[in-house]
């Protein structure tokens, strides 16, 4: 019973954290990253925005509820996962459920991590690696398997595009003809924003992060336009920054999440930076300027939106209540808008799912 | 905010009961503190003296006063408050606000009630108003649907989906109700069901259901948050009171979380909620269906210990929002940077478990089920489910040493017990795994979720893996690591290793010597609501095993002080041992030294971060204590103001080299155990009752021969039910020895000479170095043979003679000089005309202590912990101990709650609470407090039936009092003619037997139970004749009765002619109405 392969996770600056190992036993490097989101972990692994990164969850049991079965619905996405394959190179937890209960579970953690090559390590003291993350910022880590030598060849995910490795190759349409038209540009975009988007009934067109849809005659006629979530640093996606710059003279709608606050931004002029150790968890409090109206949000993000570098025809539009950081811009007399939170959780709370009627009323 | 609110009323929510306890001190002590915040002036009506609450520097103005609407008119009429918070006071608080509303009297005074408005409170109280609410917005409740014919039962259950329950209405007994999983199941129980009822309710099934709970807060700018989440680790079908509780969700995943929480938010803005709310819900373990079961518009027993399990203090932010403040002004009081409008991420796991003391009585069944018993609760914290469970299953302090390795448990039919859960039900669990019972065999009998089974197992597993070795040398490190990650005690672990050898104390001491050796130490962590994201300044801590690395530093420079706290709450320690901590805590910091707390209680005050600069969420054990010992280093440990529990810690934590402040531990051991204590007494010349250990039947009966009946049996070794007895006659004395106890050599059991008709004393005091610097002398109304904790006590004692008080004095004296004590004790004395017993001494703070410091505004835990201190404070003057005031505790007795039990007193403690009021004499101040513990002046009629020959003469001048003053008396047979023959005028009840026996009397005589159910008795008196019925008799039928119809039953002579005096010497509307400060005037 006590027999378990012992696994530790080497962050650069030498620290240790031993554990046991499951899942995909092999090593692995990354940037390490915590989230305190307590539910969630099968949407949270599959979610773009985490690849190239070490995972730690502070929430120390998990594993609970096991894994879904994989099934698409009609629109072929998948149910319970927002992506097809997981984007976390590991996982680190404290205490790993081997036996799960849930009606829904087909497997249980270890064994989904195994089928997907991805390593873990339980046993973990994910508080004092939290604490050592949030003290220090995210830094990188490699994960050992007991007996193996660490290498010294850590990979960074920051120093190249990470978008272009997440977003879809070719564009993909959705409903053809169901409604008002919406170009997606896919930047590592969750199933669940293309679900909320679809329950609305409109039209999408999913295109890769840096295809040019002003310029392809099957899509120019758009009503609008949505900027998806995605992983690492936005200065890679100058192209896409460019490409939002020019939809934004047709003065029709648009709408972007995470990355694509950070890249409406940027395309408006403004400058984003790296932050300490960045939002990721279901409980970020932001609330709309001006107003006493605030909402629990799902978060996931290493870079923020510098306000004093908006220009004058933008503002901010919601701001995290924890550290003042910016959480969504607006243009002051055109309907184009975004936020650095996730509107469609999944995982998380669902109090801002409302924006996404909001985008497509303005059709 | 709203700033025309200056003035504002808290309604407390009296004493406690089962279902209402301490977490209502500390709801309410949370919302004083917010509103002192914003310098609003506060009145606090609470009759219970012993909360920290009532105390001096919480409230502006205390009124030891019944929640009652009358009372609270009067003082509304006396203060006229510009606010009321109805929701700080539990249930009583809350019917009593609304019958204030409905009556009017708010609206009457301009009084503006603060957060949930009143209609919300009644459409969430009343069933009817609130399905119509939650189907307003489409939120699905558990509704049934009464039907009359087969045909229409099955298009109900169609419409429901099965599985059904049918219920024949109006038929006794469940007959022709039952289970149907499909439509022909459904058709010929319901054939069934018509025969004997020509209603029959249709209901969903939820049988095996998830029973989930969330606990919201909104502002009024609308705003809301999901502060905890909790899951029941038993099913739906057993009061979530009742239920091991698990924080946060285990089972969820991230659809059946949100899904749950979005309807929580939808529910709470639908209704209009301003502050917290509970939302209960069934959650089909199959699929995503739910059911609403209730909704608490009112702080709560699940708010508490969702405050405690987060560290968001949900009843301070609740009482700012009552205000008017939004959530994103006020902070994050954990951070101190951060605003309070988040959801807490925990990154640990807590497991409630709760305690029941079901032994305690006579008669009751064990089972558990829809309605709680059960008398206090624990909060484990770990990081690890198995970790937080163990820990859990010790602090309840039953005896068990965690999950598994416990002494055997006897169980006839372990699929029974499984299936018909009990308050053992966790450890029959154990026992089945350890049998081979498969998870879904457990599944099936139980419904407890598998995931909860496996972590069982895993417990179960490591037992095993661990009893494989037989030294702790040969036990690998690993398997050392996974024990004690799986929150294994070095005892636990011991026990496993050395299994029944002797000297297990001794084999704990080289389990945890060699861990240590191994570096296999508990780590402290903090509970800092945001999982560590942000830095917070928290002292509010844990330890655990699963860690690499503590959250904070000890600075080991000796300038701290450990006190240890008092537990769950039980039968015989309760609030009055969280103020005594508070107490010293808050002494100990105006000293100069920084307090640390242990507790694991999530209802108490003392478990409040504010109150000390650390506080150790955790095990009062041996092993834990020594833990946090050894990292902080104190000054030294407090063992005497949390109870017994830390009391019995003393001798071993000193043997252990840990500083024991005030009295030492070797005095402290003198005065428990009973040989050392009894010669003391004897070399001091000091009387006491004969009493003897004896190891069998003929020594028995010949030391009863000697002392003669009755006696008081207290065995060592107890089977079943009370742990002692009085027996007045041979027959007693085997029957409760053959039933209830063990004599043998290893088995002794203590026999003492019983005193009848004496009186009891309590000599509450503190003393420095063995000298007495102030003390309270306290008599019982009752005489000796009603617990100290049931008693009516009178303070100061006001029909003691002088010189049994002069006796009292030089005999305490002579103890506490013999025992060196320095702090706290209590010593209770038997007294009868010219002679004084000691029956116990106590070096500890006793019961009575808030009680005895609030009438007298003398603070006796602040001095005793300045003279644990080396204060050397100087004695307290006689003259400050002269009042021309009452002071009167009475009990709070929980026996509606508990089925079946014979509400009568005895030799073992069996009330919940108490209450203590204070009054311009005797009368004033027993009416206050009859009436606080849920007694009315009667209006209708009494029934009385007052027990053998020197009970019937000692209530005759009572029953004359109350004929003249023209009350309608019914009596049983004997009384009945004893009152007739003395000239009192009453008429004839029958007893249960007599109405059975001869039904042709029926017709001439009211029976007595019917009397009782017509409502045409509003008291009851009834004697008892002795304390030892244990089988259905008469009496019992008619106490039982008068406790089910919820009429105020009385069983003692003494306590019955003392409220009929009172009630019939002054009314209710003379009763002073004044506040303490008033009274402390006439010192």
């Amino acid at each position: 019973m006590t027999n378990y392969k012992k696994a530790s996770l080497i962050l650069e600056n030498g620290t240790v954290f031993s554990g046991y190992a499951f899942g995909a036993s092999r090593p692995a490097s990354g940037e390490t990253v915590f989230s305190t989101a307590m539910v969630g972990y099968t949407e949270t692994l599959t979610d773009p925005s985490f690849q190239g990164q070490i995972l730690c969850v502070t929430y120390p049991l998990i594993g609970n509820y096991g894994v879904p079965k994989q099934e698409r619905d009609a629109d072929g996405t998948l149910r319970a996962f927002e992506s097809e394959a997981i984007h976390v190179r590991a996982l680190v937890i404290g205490d790993l459920s081997f036996d799960f209960s849930h009606w829904s579970a087909a497997m249980s953690l270890d064994e989904w991590l195994r089928r997907e090559n991805i390593p873990g390590i339980w046993g973990v003291d994910t508080r004092a690696l939290t604490q050592m993350l949030r003290d220090s910022g995210s830094m990188l880590g490699q994960i050992v398997m007991e007996g193996d030598e660490p290498t010294s060849e850590l990979d960074d995910p920051n120093t190249r595009n990470l978008i272009e490795e997440v977003s879809c190759k070719q564009p993909i349409r959705y409903r053809e003809g169901a409604g008002k038209k919406v170009v997606v540009i896919d930047c590592g975009i969750k199933h669940n924003i293309i679900r909320c988007l679809l329950a609305t009934g409109v039209e999408l067109i999913r295109v890769p992060w840096d295809y040019d849809f002003n310029a392809d005659p099957t899509m120019r006629d758009w009503d609008g336009l949505f900027i998806s979530n995605g992983p690492g640093n936005p200065d890679f996606c100058g192209a896409t920054v460019e490409h939002i710059r020019e939809s934004m003279a047709f003065g029709k709608p648009i709408f972007g999440i995470c990355m694509g606050n950070q890249l409406l931004a940027k395309a408006a002029g403004a400058k984003t930076y790296k932050l300490k150790y960045g939002h990721r968890g279901h409980n970020q409090p932001v609330r709309m300027i001006g107003t006493d109206r605030c909402f629990i949000t799902s978060q996931n993000h290493g870079f923020a939106v510098d306000d004093a570098t908006l220009g004058s025809d933008w503002e901010p539009w919601f701001v995290n209540l924890n550290d003042g950081t910016n959480e969504g811009i607006r243009h002051k007399s055109k309907p184009f808008f975004s936020v650095q939170f996730h509107p469609e959780a999944s995982s998380g709370p669902l109090d801002t799912q409302y924006l996404f009627k909001k985008f497509v009323s303005m059709l | 905010m709203d700033t025309s609110i200056k003035k504002v009323l808290v309604l407390g929510s009296g004493a406690l009961k089962i279902g209402q306890a301490g977490e209502f001190d500390y709801s309410g002590s949370q919302a004083l503190k917010a509103l002192r915040e914003e310098g609003i002036e506060t009145v606090l009506i609470n009759p219970n003296i012993a909360t920290v609450q009532t105390s001096e520097g919480v409230a502006d103005k205390v009124y030891f006063l019944p929640v009652t609407p009358f009372f609270v008119e009067k003082i509304i009429a006396r203060e006229k408050p510009d606010g009321i918070l109805l929701s700080f006071g539990g249930q009583t608080a809350l019917n009593c606000g609304v019958e204030l509303y409905r009556s009017g009297v708010l609206d009457k005074y301009g009084v503006k009630v603060l957060g949930t408005p009143v209609k919300t409170i009644i459409d969430t109280e009343d069933r009817e108003e609130f399905a119509a609410r939650m189907e307003e917005i489409g939120v699905k409740i558990i509704r049934s649907c009464a039907v009359s014919s087969v045909d229409e039962a099955a298009a109900a259950a169609a419409e429901l989906g099965y599985p059904v329950i049918l219920r024949a209405a109006y038929a006794l007994g469940g007959l022709g109700s039952g289970f149907c999983d499909n439509e022909q199941q459904l058709r010929s129980l319901a054939e069934k069901s018509f025969s004997y009822s020509p209603q029959v309710l249709v209901e969903k099934s939820l049988k095996g259901w998830k029973e989930i709970e969330f606990e919201v807060m909104r502002d009024s700018y609308d705003n809301c948050i999901a502060v905890c989440n909790m899951e029941n680790f038993d099913p739906l079908g057993i009061h979530t009171g009742e239920s091991i509780v698990v924080a946060p969700c285990q089972t969820l995943d991230n659809h059946d979380i949100n899904l749950l929480r979005e309807l929580a938010i939808k529910i709470v803005r639908h209704v209009g909620i301003v502050g917290e709310c509970n939302v209960q819900y069934a959650y089909d373990p199959g699929s995503d269906d739910y059911r609403v079961i209730e909704l608490n518009a009112r702080l709560s027993r699940s708010s508490a210990l969702a405050s405690k399990a987060t560290g968001y203090p949900l009843a301070f932010v609740a009482a700012k929002l009552g205000l008017g403040y939004g959530l994103h002004e006020l902070k994050n009081s954990v951070t101190k940077t951060t605003p309070a409008f988040f959801e807490p991420a925990i990154d640990y796991i807590v497991c409630k478990i709760p305690r029941w003391d079901l032994g305690k009585f006579h008669g009751v069944s064990r089972k558990i089920g829809s309605s709680m018993k059960s008398v206090g609760e624990v909060m484990a914290i770990g990081r690890s489910f198995e970790e937080a469970l163990q820990k859990g299953l010790r602090m309840i302090g039953q005896g068990a040493h965690g999950f598994v390795g416990n002494k055997e448990l006897e169980v006839d039919d372990v699929d029974e017990a499984l299936r018909e859960p009990t308050d053992k039900r966790i450890f029959v669990l154990a026992k089945a795994l350890q049998q081979g019972y498969t998870i879904d065999q457990i599944y099936e009998l139980t419904k407890i979720d598998r995931w909860f089974l496996h972590k069982c197992r895993n417990m179960v597993d490591t037992l095993a893996e661990l009893q494989k070795y037989s030294s702790i040398e040969a036990v690998p490190f690993e398997t050392l690591k996974l024990a004690k990650c799986q929150g294994f005690s070095d005892h636990q672990i011991a026990r496993a290793l050395y299994k029944d050898a002797p000297g297990i104390e001794a084999r704990q001491d080289e389990v945890r010597t060699r861990r240590k050796e191994l570096g296999i130490v508990p780590y402290v962590k903090q509970i800092d609501t945001l999982a560590a994201e942000f830095p917070a300044q928290t002292n509010y801590l844990y330890l655990t095993y699963n860690g690499c690395k503590h959250d904070i530093e000890f600075s080991g420079d000796g300038r701290s002080v450990i006190v240890l706290g008092s537990g769950a709450y039980r039968i015989g320690s309760s609030v009055e041992f969280d103020w005594c901590s508070v107490n010293a805590l808050q002494t100990i910091r105006n000293l100069g030294w920084r307090g640390v707390m242990i507790n694991y209680n999530p209802e108490t005050v003392s478990t409040d971060y504010d109150i000390c600069d650390r506080l150790y969420f955790d095990e009062l054990s041996f092993e834990r204590v020594m833990d946090i010992y050894e990292l902080e280093m104190p000054h030294g440990v407090i063992v005497s103001v949390g109870g017994q529990i830390p009391n019995n810690l003393a001798l071993r934590l000193h043997n252990h080299q840990v500083r024991i402040l005030g009295t030492s531990a070797e005095n402290i051991d003198r005065a428990e155990d009973r040989n050392k204590f009894s010669s003391i007494v004897d070399a001091l010349g000091i009387d006491q009752p004969k009493w003897k250990e004896l190891t069998s039947l003929s020594e028995i009966h010949s030391f009863v021969e000697e002392v003669g009946y009755p006696v008081l049996v207290r065995p060592s070794y107890v089977l079943s039910g009370a742990a002692m007895n009085v027996c007045y006659s041979d027959d007693d004395l085997e029957r409760f020895l053959a039933m209830a106890a063990e004599v043998s050599q290893s088995h002794p059991v203590v026999v003492s000479e019983f005193m009848q008709r004496c009186k009891e004393i309590e000599f509450d005091a503190v003393a420095d170095g063995g000298n007495i610097l102030a003390y309270a002398i306290s008599e019982h109304i009752e005489f000796a043979g009603v617990h100290s904790g049931d008693a009516t006590i009178v303070y100061p004692a006001q029909k003691i003679y002088v010189e049994t008080m002069r006796v009292i004095k030089r005999v305490a004296r002579k103890i506490a000089a013999a025992l060196e004590i320095t702090g706290p004790f209590n010593i209770q004395f038997l007294a009868k005309e010219n002679f004084v017993k000691v029956i116990e001494c106590n070096l500890r703070a006793s019961r009575s202590f808030p009680f005895v410091s609030k009438v007298s505004k003398i603070n006796l835990i602040e001095l005793a912990t300045r003279a644990m201190m080396g204060e050397h404070p100087a004695p307290v003057s006689k003259d400050e101990f002269d009042f021309d005031y009452v002071g009167i505790k009475a009990s709070q007795f929980s026996f509606t709650r508990l089925l079946q039990a014979d509400p009568v007193l005895g030799v073992d403690m069996a009330s919940t609470g108490e209450v203590g009021c204070l009054g311009d004499n005797f009368d004033d101040a027993l009416l206050k407090s009859i009436v606080s513990v849920g007694y009315a002046i009667p209006q209708k009629g009494i029934l009385i039936s007052s027990g053998d020959a020197l009970q019937k003469a000692s209530l005759l001048d009572a029953c004359r009092l109350l004929a003249a003053k023209g009350f309608k008396i019914y009596a049983t047979g004997g009384t009945q003619r004893y009152l007739t023959d003395n000239g009192v005028f009453c008429t004839r009840a029958l007893w249960p037997s007599e109405v059975e026996q001869d039904p042709s009397l029926a017709g001439k005589f009211s029976a007595a139970l019917d009397l009782l159910e017509n409502k045409q008795i509003d008291l009851v008196i009834n004697i008892p004749k002795n304390y030892t019925h244990v089988e259905l008799t008469n009496g019992y039928r008619i106490r039982r009765a008068a406790v089910d119809f919820n009429v105020p039953l009385i069983t003692n002579a003494r306590l019955a002619t003392a409220f009929v005096r009172a009630f019939c010497s002054m009314g209710i509307d003379s009763v002073s109405i004044k506040t303490a400060e008033e009274f402390y005037q006439g010192r």
